[in-house]
């Protein structure tokens, strides 16, 4: 009997380990099924080759893609340039410089600032910081990917700061005594022994916070005014890839080739964020 | 027995009462005015719940085809490939035209132009013009404000206005509020919208921030503003144009929604969002399907 019952809990167990993967390969596939009809008449050609995402147009139709990936890796880089400095550095001071009372009341407060909702930091964007970069800039209005950057700087952050935090804590403490025993500054240390050997789980950090950039759609949506052409410079306004699919896939007629096109989209940004998501995995499985 | 048939009677039409259940959904631009109307209407007859979405009129019109809402909202007319889907899947759209929208060109309070033919628009709007001083204007670089591809707006804009493609460079906004607020903080703004959401309800005047532009249908004919609200019923306003709401089931509860919306009281309200009375072919055209 007990047996039995030992048997069924770990079949339970089995299911829900393979859960995740049915759902991920279902999506995958489902993405891959609605896209197909659009990618036969729109051809890879259309996708890849084409400058201009419009699929609503006077005349024909042009389905380009580019400018829609460049938008996002724009804004995404823009957000890694702040990010990656600023949360590592916030994770050193934790880690490191920080008291212990000081540690334990700005840790949960940086975990708080993954809980504003993305549509709250979008709806900053539009009044708050877009017309900060408007005044700074001397442009007439600040809705751009440097906009859009710096508020995804802000949503990603969190996870940086976390990830990062623990891979630092998780180092013996003797790397950071040896080190100073030998005569190396606070700084030396942090710079040349303590980043240096967490490496592998910064770098975790950093791709699961640009994952977190990529796919961030509401704020985007909101603050980079959405210009389906190619961007010029980081003061341009951009579209990405999500805001793409948002704005348009809730209006666009069921069956139409547009709404195929808006499915090879999502495959598009899948096959992104997975490649993101599966480097920091297994560059963490790795320092295991 | 009587008694049992009075009985039965009231349970009959409590169920039918309570049973009327309406969902709107559709165009931004009608979403307020419809919202409010709904609310009237519901605290005059108890039993009937409206509820009132946007999303835009292309999401609407699908949603009546996909049984998710009785309602359609609607900025502009339904497209001959809508109607075809419709009428494949056994539907026979109906419409009523219940307020008359006049599009608003809006710019910046700084901006010193008051009026522009709807060539210049199209210009405008197509990228042909990028800097205000070729107008007439400051010498300040043109940024467009737009709506998303599911907005009647947009649609209507384009076929009477623009006549081709929007400019690339145009900025896709979600709302026709989105667009006052950008304009509004926007030396160099343009942007088109619904009337009532150029309007401050209260004191009738232009939103802050922003400049309703007067506009000639060719260059040498007088220029009329879209707040002159005879020259809009009129037709004398080059781009207005009628609010439609779309339906195909003529259920008791939808019709004496709709015949609210048309009647004198209604009409009140509608004029008191911004918007404005109807044509008379259209209030005749209305009658047919109401009756």
């Amino acid at each position: 009997m007990a047996e039995v019952k030992e048997k069924i809990i770990e079949i339970f167990f089995t299911l829900c380990g393979l859960m995740a993967v049915v759902v991920l390969v279902g999506i995958f596939s489902l993405l891959v099924k609605e896209g197909f009809p659009a990618l036969k008449t729109i051809g890879f050609s259309g996708f890849f080759n084409g400058d201009l995402w419009r699929p609503d147009a006077f005349g024909k139709p042009t389905y380009g893609l580019w400018p829609a990936i460049e938008g996002t890796l724009v804004t995404t880089a823009i957000a890694m340039c702040i990010s990656i400095p600023l949360g590592v550095g916030t994770s050193v001071y934790l880690a490191y410089l920080a008291g212990n009372r000081t540690r334990e009341i700005l840790k949960p407060v940086f975990e708080l600032l993954a809980s504003i909702p993305s549509v709250v930091i979008g709806f900053l964007g539009l009044v708050a910081t877009g017309p900060l970069i408007a005044k700074l800039t001397g442009r007439s209005n600040g809705l751009n990917a440097l906009n859009g950057g710096i508020l995804l700087c802000l949503m990603s952050l969190p996870t940086i700061i976390s990830v990062s935090e623990d891979a630092l804590q998780a180092l013996p403490r003797d790397f950071w005594r040896g080190s100073l025993a030998l005569g190396a500054t606070r700084f030396r240390t942090v710079m040349k022994v303590m980043i240096p050997a967490a490496k592998g789980g910064i770098f975790a950090a950093v791709m699961l916070g640009m994952g977190r950039a990529v796919g961030e759609t509401m704020t985007v949506l909101m603050a980079t005014g959405n210009v389906g052409s190619f961007p010029s410079g980081i003061l341009s306004s951009v579209k990405t890839l999500t805001a793409t699919i948002a704005s348009e896939l809730g209006e666009v007629p069921f069956g139409s080739e547009h709404y195929h096109a808006l499915f090879v989209v999502g495959a598009a940004l899948f096959i992104f964020t997975f490649i993101i998501n599966l480097a920091g995995e297994l560059v963490i499985g790795r320092k295991r | 027995m009587k008694m049992f048939l009075v009985a039965l009677s009231l349970c009959f039409s409590t169920s039918l009462y309570a049973a009327t259940q309406i969902q709107v959904k559709g165009s931004d631009t009608e979403v307020n005015v419809v919202q409010m109307l709904a609310e009237k209407y519901m605290a005059k007859n108890k039993g009937v719940s409206i509820s009132v979405t946007g999303g835009g009129s292309g999401t609407g019109i699908a949603a009546l085809f996909n049984k998710t809402g009785d309602l359609a909202n609607s900025s502009r007319e339904m497209k001959p490939e809508e109607i075809k889907q419709a009428n494949a899947a056994g539907m026979q759209p109906m419409r009523v035209i219940f307020a008359t929208d006049a599009l608003s060109v809006i710019v910046n309070e700084s901006n010193p132009l008051k009026q522009l033919t709807i060539e210049q628009i199209g210009k405008l709007f197509k990228g042909e013009i990028k800097n205000w001083k070729e107008i007439g204007g400051n010498d300040e670089a043109i940024s467009l404000y737009g709506r998303q591809s599911n907005s009647g707006t947009f649609t209507f804009f384009r076929e009477y206005v623009v006549k081709a493609d929007y400019s690339p460079e145009m900025k896709g906004m979600n709302g026709n509020s989105q667009i006052t607020e950008a304009v509004a903080h926007d030396k160099g703004g343009v942007g088109y919208v619904g009337v009532a959401y150029a309007v401050d309800n209260k004191t009738k005047k232009p939103a802050k921030g922003i400049k309703i532009l007067s506009v000639a249908k060719v260059s040498g004919e007088k220029p009329v503003n879209p707040l002159d609200e005879k020259s809009v019923t009129t037709g004398k306003y080059p781009i207005s144009r009628p609010l439609y709401q779309y339906f195909v089931k003529s259920e008791p509860g939808l019709i004496g929604f709709l015949k609210y919306e048309v009647s004198p009281e209604g009409k009140k309200l509608i004029m008191s969002e911004g918007f404005y009375e109807i044509k008379s072919e259209w209030k005749a055209e209305n009658d047919k399907i109401l009756k």
